[in-house]
C-alpha cells in the first residue's frame, strides 16, 4: 500500500489516499474483507468533482483488473474485467463487426466507471444509457460476499449499482451485450443554428433519422448560437490505425488559460471555423465521439486552482426556458466554456435508481475555480434548475447542495438500502452524510 | 506459427508483453507457478488472439531438476522454442535478507539462479537448432551494488555476466541472448515504493522489450533513458559514490 495525492478530472483538490491496486479479481473478496477503514473503488479518474475521490481513505485502484474473460462474436456478448478501458474494448470488437452500444465523450475510462455513473453518449434518444446494454455485473463487498446481478437476477442490486456511484460494492466483472456494426466509420453532418428555437427543431427533426446528435453552444452569446453535429454508421469498413495522439498540455499553467476574453476569440472562431465546414463528412469514430482524447490532459489548462463542470438535465417542457435562462446568467457573468454542449434525452426510463439521464434536455458548462464568485453563478443556476425541476450529475459535481441532490433523485432512499457499510466517497459523504 | 514460452507470466511486464506478441497468430505457452491466475491470462490473451494457440503450464521455479526436466518435456512436444522471456522475481526487502540469511538466500536463488537456469535449459535445444531467442528481464539495479538493494542487485548482477556468456558463446550462431534492464516500473513488485523516481508504465516496457527483441538488442534499457542513468551511475568514482544516498 502506497499513499500518495489523487485529484478527479476537475483538479479542485489533490487530498491523499491509501492506493491499493487490484489484479487479481478472484483476490477482491479477501482483500476487500481484510482491508481497514472505508474505500472506494477508483478506475481513470474521469470524473469531474469527488465522485471518485475518498480523502483520507483507501482507493482500489481497478485499472489492473483489465483482462477480457470471453467474446462471442456470434452473439456479441462480452464478457470482461470491470477496469478494462472502454477504448481496449472498441479496438477489440469494431474490426469484428460489434462495438459498445453506448459511449460517453472519452474513451478513456473504464467499464466500471461507465456502470457506476450510468454513463450516456450522443445517441440517448435510441439506446439508453450505458447500463441498458449491461447484462450481468459481479459485485464484491466488504464483506467478502458476491452477488452477480443483472436486469433479471438480482434487479434490486442491479438497479442500485448501475448509476450506483461505486457505493454498493466492487465490480470485478461484467457482461455486456454489444451492438453490430458495419465499422468505425460515420457519416455525419454539422450544421450551425441561431437560437434556441432553431436547435430544439433540429434535435426533435433528427430523433428518428440519425443515431447520434449534440451541439456545442456559444454560452457567452445571450441569443444562444451554436453548432449542431449528428451522425450514423456508415457503411465504410476499412480500419485505419489509430490516430497519433497529440501533445496536449506537457504542464500545469499558473493561471488559467480559460478566461474572458480568450473565451471570447476562441468561441468565435470556432463558431466560425465550424460554420466553413458545415456540411455532411463522414467521420471516424475516435474523433468523433471522443475529441478531446487526442488532447491529453486538457484539464490542465483550467489552471492550478482547477475547475467545475456544471451539467444538469430539465424537463422537456420547460427546457427551452431553463436553458436561456441559464445561458443568460452565464453570459452575464463573463465566465463561461469552451465546452459548452447542450443536446436532448430520449423519452426513456433510465436503469438505475440514481442514474442522471431523463427526458428533457442536459446543459454541460465548464466553469474555471475562482472561488466565491463561481459558487455564486453555481447558486443562481442552482435555482433555475430546481425549479425547472431538473436534477445535476453526480460525475460532475463538486458543489451541489444536499437539498437539491435529493430533491432531483427520489430514487435515493430505496438507494441507500444497497449501500455497502465498508464504502464511502467524499461525495457521498457530502451528498449522504455517510 | 512461432512458439513462444513465457516463464514467470503472471508478472505484469510479462503480461502486457504477451498482449502485444498475439497480435500475430503465434503458439504461446505461458508457465507460473499458479494455474487458476495463468488461466485468466490465457482467457484474456484468446479474446485478443483467436487465431494464436495458448496453453498454460505450472511448474517449480527452485530445483534444477525440475526446472531441466520441464524444459525438455516442453521442448520435446512441439519443438525448440523461437523465443522465450524469462520474466520472474521478487523484490526482497534488504533489510530482511541483512537479517536473516534465509531470506537473503532465497531473494539470491529467486532473482539470480532461477532464471540463468531456465536460460540454460532453453539453450541447449536452441543451440541444437542453432537458431532461437532467450530474453531474460534483469534490472538497473544489477548495474551497481547499492546499499538500498544490493541482495537483489548482486542476483539480477548474476544474471547479466551469465547472459554475457551465453552471447559470446553462440556468437555467431542463430541465438540470440538479450538482457532486459527495466527501471523501476509501476507493478505489484513496486508497490511498496514511495515517491521518488517515477515508475514507468508496464506497457511502456513490454512495447520497449517487444521491439528491442525484435530488433535483436543484446541489452535492452526500458525505458531507454535509464542506459544514460546507469552509465553515469557505473563511471562514479567509489569514493563520490559512497557519499551518494541512491
Amino acid at each position: 500500500m502506497t499513499t500518495m495525492p489523487v485529484s478527479s478530472w476537475g483538479r479542485l483538490a489533490q487530498p491523499l489516499h491509501h492506493i491499493v491496486a487490484l489484479r487479481d479479481a478472484t483476490a477482491v473478496p479477501d482483500l476487500l474483507r481484510t482491508g481497514q477503514g472505508a474505500g472506494l473503488a477508483f478506475g481513470m479518474g474521469r470524473s469531474y468533482g469527488d465522485v471518485c475521490l475518498n480523502d483520507g481513505g483507501t482507493l482500489w485502484k481497478t485499472t489492473g483488473l483489465d483482462r477480457f474473460v470471453s467474446f462471442d462474436e456470434q452473439s456479441g456478448l462480452l464478457v470482461c474485467e470491470a477496469g478494462a478501458l472502454v477504448r481496449d474494448i472498441q479496438r477489440l470488437v469494431i474490426p469484428r463487426g460489434w462495438i459498445l452500444p453506448v459511449t460517453p465523450g472519452t474513451q478513456l475510462i473504464t467499464v466500471g466507471g461507465a456502470i457506476a455513473n450510468d454513463v450516456h453518449g450522443k445517441n440517448h434518444h435510441v439506446l439508453g444509457s450505458f447500463g441498458d446494454h449491461v447484462k450481468r455485473i459481479r459485485l464484491v463487498r466488504t464483506d467478502g460476499s458476491i452477488i452477480d446481478c443483472g436486469p433479471s437476477e438480482h434487479a434490486e442490486w442491479f438497479a442500485a449499482t448501475v448509476g450506483g456511484l461505486g457505493l454498493t460494492g466492487v465490480m470485478t466483472e461484467v457482461q455486456i451485450q454489444l451492438r453490430r456494426t458495419s465499422g468505425p466509420w460515420l457519416d455525419t453532418e454539422t450544421i450551425p443554428y441561431a437560437g434556441l428555437d432553431e436547435f430544439f427543431t433540429l434535435a426533435d427533426g433528427s430523433e428518428s433519422g440519425w443515431e447520434h446528435t449534440v451541439s456545442w453552444i456559444d454560452c457567452l452569446d445571450r441569443s444562444g448560437r451554436g453548432v449542431f453535429m449528428r451522425g450514423n454508421p456508415a457503411t465504410r469498413t476499412d480500419i485505419p490505425a489509430p490516430a497519433k495522439v497529440g501533445a496536449g498540455m506537457p504542464v500545469v499553467p499558473p493561471v488559467s488559460l480559460v478566461n474572458g476574453p480568450s473565451l471570447r476569440a476562441f468561441n468565435t472562431l470556432y463558431f466560425n471555423l465550424k460554420k466553413h465546414r458545415a456540411g455532411r463528412q463522414q467521420a471516424h469514430y475516435e474523433p468523433f465521439f471522443y475529441p478531446l482524447d487526442n488532447v491529453p490532459n486538457w484539464n490542465r489548462m483550467y489552471g492550478p486552482k482547477g475547475f467545475f463542470q456544471y451539467q444538469s438535465v430539465v424537463p422537456r417542457d420547460v427546457a427551452r426556458d431553463a436553458v436561456q435562462a441559464m445561458l443568460e446568467v452565464v453570459s452575464r457573468s463573463g465566465s463561461g466554456s469552451f465546452l459548452a454542449v447542450l443536446k436532448t434525452f430520449g423519452d426513456r426510463e433510465s436503469p438505475g435508481l440514481l442514474s442522471f439521464p431523463r427526458p428533457g434536455a442536459t446543459l454541460a458548462l465548464d466553469f474555471p475555480n475562482k472561488g466565491e464568485p463561481t459558487h455564486k453563478l453555481f447558486a443562481q443556476l442552482d435555482a433555475i434548475v430546481m425549479e425547472a425541476k431538473g436534477r445535476l450529475y453526480p460525475a460532475k459535481d463538486a458543489r451541489m447542495p444536499q437539498a437539491m441532490f435529493q430533491a432531483g433523485y427520489p430514487g435515493l432512499e430505496e438507494f441507500s438500502k444497497f449501500r455497502d457499510a465498508g464504502i464511502s466517497s467524499a461525495l457521498s459523504r457530502r451528498l449522504m452524510g455517510s | 506459427m512461432k512458439r513462444i514460452a513465457i516463464i514467470g507470466a503472471t508478472s505484469l511486464i510479462a503480461e502486457q508483453s504477451a498482449r502485444l506478441w498475439v497480435r500475430e497468430a503465434v503458439a504461446l505457452t505461458l508457465v507460473g507457478r499458479e494455474l487458476s491466475r495463468l488461466e485468466r491470462i490465457a482467457a484474456d490473451l484468446r479474446v485478443r488472439s483467436p487465431q494464436s494457440s495458448i496453453v498454460c503450464k505450472v511448474t517449480d521455479f527452485a530445483d534444477a531438476r525440475a526446472i531441466a526436466s520441464f524444459v525438455d518435456d516442453l521442448d520435446a512436444e512441439g519443438g525448440a522454442q523461437d523465443l522465450v522471456l524469462i520474466a520472474h522475481g521478487t523484490l526482497p526487502d534488504q533489510k530482511a535478507c541483512e537479517q536473516d540469511l534465509v531470506v537473503a538466500r532465497e531473494a539470491l536463488a529467486v532473482n539470480g539462479l532461477s532464471p540463468v537456469l531456465f536460460a540454460e535449459a532453453f539453450a541447449r535445444r536452441m543451440a541444437e537448432k542453432g537458431q532461437g531467442t532467450i530474453a531474460v528481464i534483469g534490472s538497473v539495479a544489477g548495474d551497481r551494488g547499492r546499499r538500498s538493494n544490493y541482495v537483489y542487485g548482486a542476483a539480477k548482477s548474476l544474471v547479466d555476466r551469465y547472459l554475457e556468456g551465453m552471447r559470446h558463446r553462440f556468437a555467431g550462431t542463430g541465438v540470440r541472448v538479450i538482457t532486459i534492464k527495466p527501471g523501476p516500473t509501476d507493478t505489484p513488485m513496486t508497490a511498496h515504493l514511495k515517491g521518488g523516481v517515477k515508475l514507468a508504465a508496464p506497457e511502456d516496457v513490454a512495447a520497449a522489450i517487444v521491439s528491442g527483441v525484435e530488433a535483436g538488442k543484446p541489452v535492452i534499457y526500458a525505458p531507454f533513458k535509464w542506459r544514460i542513468i546507469m552509465a553515469v551511475i557505473r563511471a562514479l568514482p567509489t569514493v563520490i559514490f559512497n557519499r551518494l544516498n541512491i
